[in-house]
């Protein structure tokens, strides 16, 4: 039992810090309870067809379907972030100017809206994918043990979504003048580190070089499996034994990301 | 997303690379053969067939390695160059039982 709430509290971990993040950064937005709870519906039904078809994807592209699906989905995730990051530094002034009367534009933000949506859906779709195929294991072998591994995958789904509600609260707690630097870092890291995950599948499927592996190992020090391993992981996209083509890629979009919010907070003449 | 043209232009490099194969089997929930000896400093395409018909992971974290096989289905797997080492592996829902390790010499 204890076995399987430390496997779904992993999975559901990653999802629900996600949606922390991503609904402390949308806090103001009317409505947006709706758009999330859409998007955790949708993430929920797609992970279930993913599961569903985790024999197609995976024989897609000569084997290496799995890898490939998970670097696309990773990629929509990021480039959603990096344009969630970048739209609201150029309304960053005007958020922070009147941050009690949020701006109409915000007010009004139903695209701004549905691209989080998407996140949230693509967040879900990929970890709860994995947690529909080991619990469908478990009640399709039958043995037995069926109800107390049932009993701990709730467990564990609990313990991931107390701490994303506690990162969400602990969020909000932050004054409003450094709420939405806060949040853009935060949203900035998540985006890098999954743009490194991303490397990690192509390095996976032999189609991009691994150029170091690793380049560093600091598993001894702070293993992945670890409480504070996993959380990192989850937050900045921390790897105990990461590839260097994971670094150049974290580099590249830590980077990237941050030229744009910077091009976009440029003072604009009218 | 700027890395989907490159993928493009790499996958036939993917598929006409010629690795070194080999094949591991999970039945029962144990790995077969549990201890799999491979040259070091090679590129190692490992072949991993499920004849469970419950769904399996293969996971390694010093080879910095996951994937999902669904029942009755095998994967490929990329792995390497590995140094000489011992490097181990597990299958993530059936941790129990579903152990082994990759020597590389």
């Amino acid at each position: 039992m204890f076995g399987t709430a430390v496997i779904v509290f992993r999975e559901v971990l990653e999802a629900a810090i996600i949606i922390g993040i991503v609904a402390a950064a949308t806090h103001d937005v009317p409505g947006r309870k709706r758009w999330l709870a859409a998007g955790l519906l949708a993430g929920l039904v797609g992970s279930a067809v993913v599961a569903a078809s985790t024999d197609a994807i995976g024989a897609f592209a000569s084997g290496i379907g799995q890898e490939l699906f998970n670097a696309i989905v990773l990629g929509i995730a990021v480039s959603m972030l990096a344009w969630h990051n970048i739209w609201m530094s150029s309304h960053g002034a005007e958020l922070a100017a009147n941050a009690r009367h949020v701006g109409r534009e915000i007010r009004e933000g139903r695209s701004e809206c549905s691209i989080l949506l998407i996140v949230v859906g693509l967040a879900v779709l990929r970890e709860g994918s994995e947690t529909v195929l080991f619990l469908y294991g478990i009640a399709a072998s039958g043995n037995g043990g069926t109800t107390p591994m049932l009993a701990g995958g709730l467990i564990g789904l609990l313990g991931g979504i107390i701490v994303g509600y506690a990162i969400y609260a602990g969020l909000l707690r932050i004054p409003m003048r450094w709420f939405f630097a806060a949040t853009g870092a935060l949203v900035l890291l998540l985006a890098a580190g999954m743009a490194s995950q991303a490397a990690r599948f192509l390095i996976q499927a032999d189609i991009l070089p691994s150029l170091a592996s690793p380049l560093w190992d600091t598993s001894a020090i702070l293993p992945e499996q670890s409480v504070p391993g996993m959380l990192l992981h989850s937050l900045i996209g921390y790897d105990a034994q990461p590839a260097g083509m994971q670094l150049v890629f974290y580099v590249v979009v830590l980077t990237a990301i941050a030229a744009g919010m910077q091009w976009a907070k440029r003072p604009r003449k009218i | 997303m700027k890395s989907l043209p490159l993928i493009a232009l790499l996958l036939p490099v993917a598929v006409f690379a010629a690795d070194a194969d080999y094949t591991l089997v999970i039945k029962d929930h144990h790995f077969q053969p549990a201890e799999l000896t491979v040259p070091a400093g090679k590129k190692i395409k490992l072949q991993v067939e499920n004849r469970d018909p419950s769904p399996e992971e293969f996971e390694s974290h010093p080879l910095n390695r996951e994937k999902v096989i669904a029942g009755n289905s095998r994967i490929t797997i990329y792995i390497g160059p590995l140094d000489a080492g011992r490097y181990p592996f597990f299958g993530d829902f059936n941790q129990a039982t579903a152990q082994g390790v990759i020597v590389a010499k």
